[in-house]
């Protein structure tokens, strides 16, 4: 698409405003782009992109691999156009590719690696044509927004162009189908130990065969419809993948066996969904041309973004703070999982409220479709429940069959650290949504001085 | 008592396996039978007290209907009869007289309920509830891409006090032919309403039913309701 004067108009003005923004101090990552589309609708199309647009987008994982994909590369020497200080939908996009380009719409990055969110498909790649697309996974989301994954793979799908070459994973039956005939390259994790016959998920999305409605059968599942599956009604069956990686969580190493080899790279963190982020990581960047070498020196440097995931150790208590993300179940039960097989004795706060529901109500149907059984395990000294909504929470909980004594509730989030136990705990993790941050903060340290108060109290008695 | 759950391999969207779930909490003397899409389902052989299904894909409603088809004469004969359904999200659709995509062209229902259903798979529609049914106020949510069209004047299952009722412009919630109950509110829609659960436990011969965690959902459920009271308070 060829620049036209009202293109200019839209740069010049979304410019100035953003310009004006950060003199003010304001984040200026969305409302810039929404301005310049407003006033050029195909502002995308015409806007200068860099010669090489990587993008990422799936349900979970994709501000991860994201991240993990724009530090190697720079980490390489590239300098790249990416969106990962404000949004991911159009705007968002938009407003990255404004703060990059000069007053007459070009930029000078060679590369740029942009989160996609999936909704937003439909209106970024008729007009940012990416080289490679990273699908990360699909699996339900907010009700509201992504109704279901089934939705979600047809709006990929319609809105992905010919010829963009695939990174997907073929451990997931929904999203390895995604364009059948475009270029592409797959990822897996190998069988491990702690894969089951049969899934123990309240979600499988994938319980009827995607293609044909009748039941397929799984050589494993991990967990929800992530597994190895053929279908015998029609066929479908789990790809043979490029990147076959093998975790080796006790030495914090995993290995991705491909077509050239095997190649052996740090872990970021001991969980498997990190794993799935890194392997996920890894093929992008050796199909685009990365040695493994440089690859694995950028992940030995490399650690979880702080308002995701925080740890922090007081007498001898590991204090976690980790973003679950409410509304999104499987991301819920992914970390319910997590933290059940962390070693130790544990107690956990939920605050899970999402703040921008305060003061109406929130849609809870995500609380039915999370794993709250995984948390009714003997490890698990303690659940305080908080927020407006602590009566699901609590109900849900007995639901899962977690016994009463373990649970408590408290209105007030801040409340929740009096409720711990704190005897014989190894660690306490707090699970927070994403609209809380200063909260989570505030309860954070709120822990921390009642681990300190109950030292004190215990040195005062001695 | 023998309650069928039709599909729960798909019908599970939005957490609606807890309507049967919750039931089986509830009433743990009940036979539950689950009907997958390769199996005959049980209604078509014997009785059976209650029918549920609930939220499922696009396609996946298709398939239902696909299955159903076959059994439209034994479902009509049970609606006519009395046997309890419960249909949520947009279950319900598939019993009505067909479903119509953006393009126009159209899936046939079963044709039972003389309602008829238009998707819009680019806008999904999202509401709060309250209604009024049988002097009980129902709370939950609506997350659709298609809502219904015709007239349920007759035979709406509850009266709207806020958000939609079967489509934006109707303040009629639903469908109730006799023991035949369809909403969209999905929550889902029996933890939503503990009232509901009782209502239905008396239908199936319950005298006096007692829920299982009793006191907290019904705090929960009054949490919801005052919830929403003011935002319809507000709006007013």
């Amino acid at each position: 698409m060829k620049k036209n004067p009202r293109f200019y108009i839209a740069l010049w003005v979304s410019k100035a405003v953003m310009l004006l923004q950060r003199l003010l101090g304001m984040n200026a990552s969305y409302f810039p782009g929404k301005l310049a589309i407003k006033l050029c609708p195909d502002f995308l199309g015409r806007i200068d992109k860099p010669g090489t647009v990587i993008t990422v987008t799936g349900t979970n994982g994709k501000t991860t691999c994201c991240n993990m994909i724009i530090d190697v590369l720079t980490a390489n020497g590239c300098d790249v156009l990416n969106n990962r200080a404000g949004s991911n939908i159009d705007a968002g996009v938009a407003s990255s590719l404004i703060a990059a380009a000069s007053l007459g719409g070009h930029v000078k990055q060679k590369i740029a690696v942009l989160e996609v969110d999936e909704r937003s498909s439909l209106r970024i790649y008729p007009y940012v044509h990416p080289d490679y697309t990273v699908c990360t996974n699909l699996f339900r989301d907010s009700i509201q927004r992504n109704a279901h994954p089934e939705f979600i793979f047809s709006v990929i799908e319609k809105a992905l162009p010919d010829d963009t070459h695939l990174i997907l994973n073929a451990d997931d039956p929904i999203s390895f189908r995604l364009k059948r005939n475009n270029p592409r390259s797959y990822f897996s994790i190998a069988r491990l130990p702690s894969d089951r016959e049969e899934c123990i998920n309240i979600i499988n999305d994938a319980r009827v065969c995607p293609d044909c409605g009748h039941t397929p059968e799984y050589e494993y599942v991990r967990y929800h419809h992530i597994g190895k599956m053929h279908c015998p009604n029609c066929g479908l069956s789990s790809p043979t993948p490029d990147f076959l990686a093998s975790p080796d969580f006790e030495n914090g190493r995993f290995t991705v066996r491909t077509a050239e080899g095997e190649e052996s790279y740090p872990m970021i963190s001991g969980s498997i969904f990190n794993v799935y982020n890194q392997v996920t990581t890894v093929s992008l960047l050796r199909t685009f041309g990365l040695s493994s070498e440089s690859i694995a020196e950028s992940f030995e440097h490399m650690h979880i973004v702080k308002s995701r995931y925080t740890s922090t150790e007081e007498d001898g208590i590991k204090v976690v703070t980790n973003m679950t993300k409410g509304q999104n179940p499987v991301a819920c039960s992914i970390v319910f999982d997590y933290m059940r097989s962390e070693p130790g004795s544990k107690e956990i706060i939920l605050m899970l409220d999402d703040a921008t529901y305060k003061k109406t109500t929130e849609i809870m149907t995500w609380i039915y479709d999370a794993d709250f059984e995984l948390l009714n395990d003997e490890s698990i000294k303690r659940i305080v429940a908080c927020g407006v909504r602590t009566n699901d929470y609590h109900l849900r909980l007995l639901l899962a069959g977690v016994p009463e004594e373990k649970i408590r509730c408290v209105r007030l989030e801040t409340d929740a650290p009096k409720e711990l136990s704190l005897c014989g705990t190894d660690k306490v993790f707090i699970l927070h949504d994403l609209t809380t941050p200063k909260l989570t903060a505030s309860v954070k340290s709120g822990v921390i001085e009642e681990i300190k108060k109950r030292k004190a109290e215990v040195s005062h008695e001695d | 008592m023998k309650i069928e759950i039709l599909y729960p391999e798909a019908a599970n969207l939005f957490g609606d396996c807890w309507n049967h779930r919750y039931l089986r909490e509830c009433m743990p003397e009940a036979e539950f039978v689950e009907t997958h899409f390769d199996d005959v389902p049980a209604f078509a052989s014997e009785d059976v007290s209650l029918i549920i299904m609930g939220a499922m894909t696009e396609r996946a409603q298709e398939w239902a209907i696909e299955r159903l088809l076959p059994y439209k004469d034994r479902l009509r004969e049970l609606v006519e009869g009395g046997t309890v359904f419960l249909m949520t999200a947009n279950a319900g659709e598939v019993f009505c007289e067909y479903i119509e995509n953006e393009d126009g062209t159209r899936i046939n229902g079963l044709g039972i309920v003389p309602l008829h259903a238009k998707r819009d798979m680019m806008h999904r529609h999202n509401a709060v509830m309250l209604c009024n049914f049988e002097g009980m106020e129902l709370v939950g949510f609506k997350a659709e891409f298609s809502t219904l069209y015709g007239d349920n004047s007759d035979f709406g299952f509850a009266k709207v006090r806020y958000g939609t009722g079967i489509n934006p412009a109707s303040d009629i919630e639903g469908v109730r032919i006799n023991n035949f109950f369809s909403t969209a509110m999905v929550g889902p829609f029996l933890m939503m309403n503990p009232g509901f659960v009782k209502y239905l436990m008396r239908l199936l011969g319950v005298a006096e039913p007692k829920l299982r965690h009793e006191e907290l959902i019904t705090a929960a459920y009054e949490d919801r309701l005052s919830d929403v009271k003011r935002m319809s308070e507000k709006k007013r």
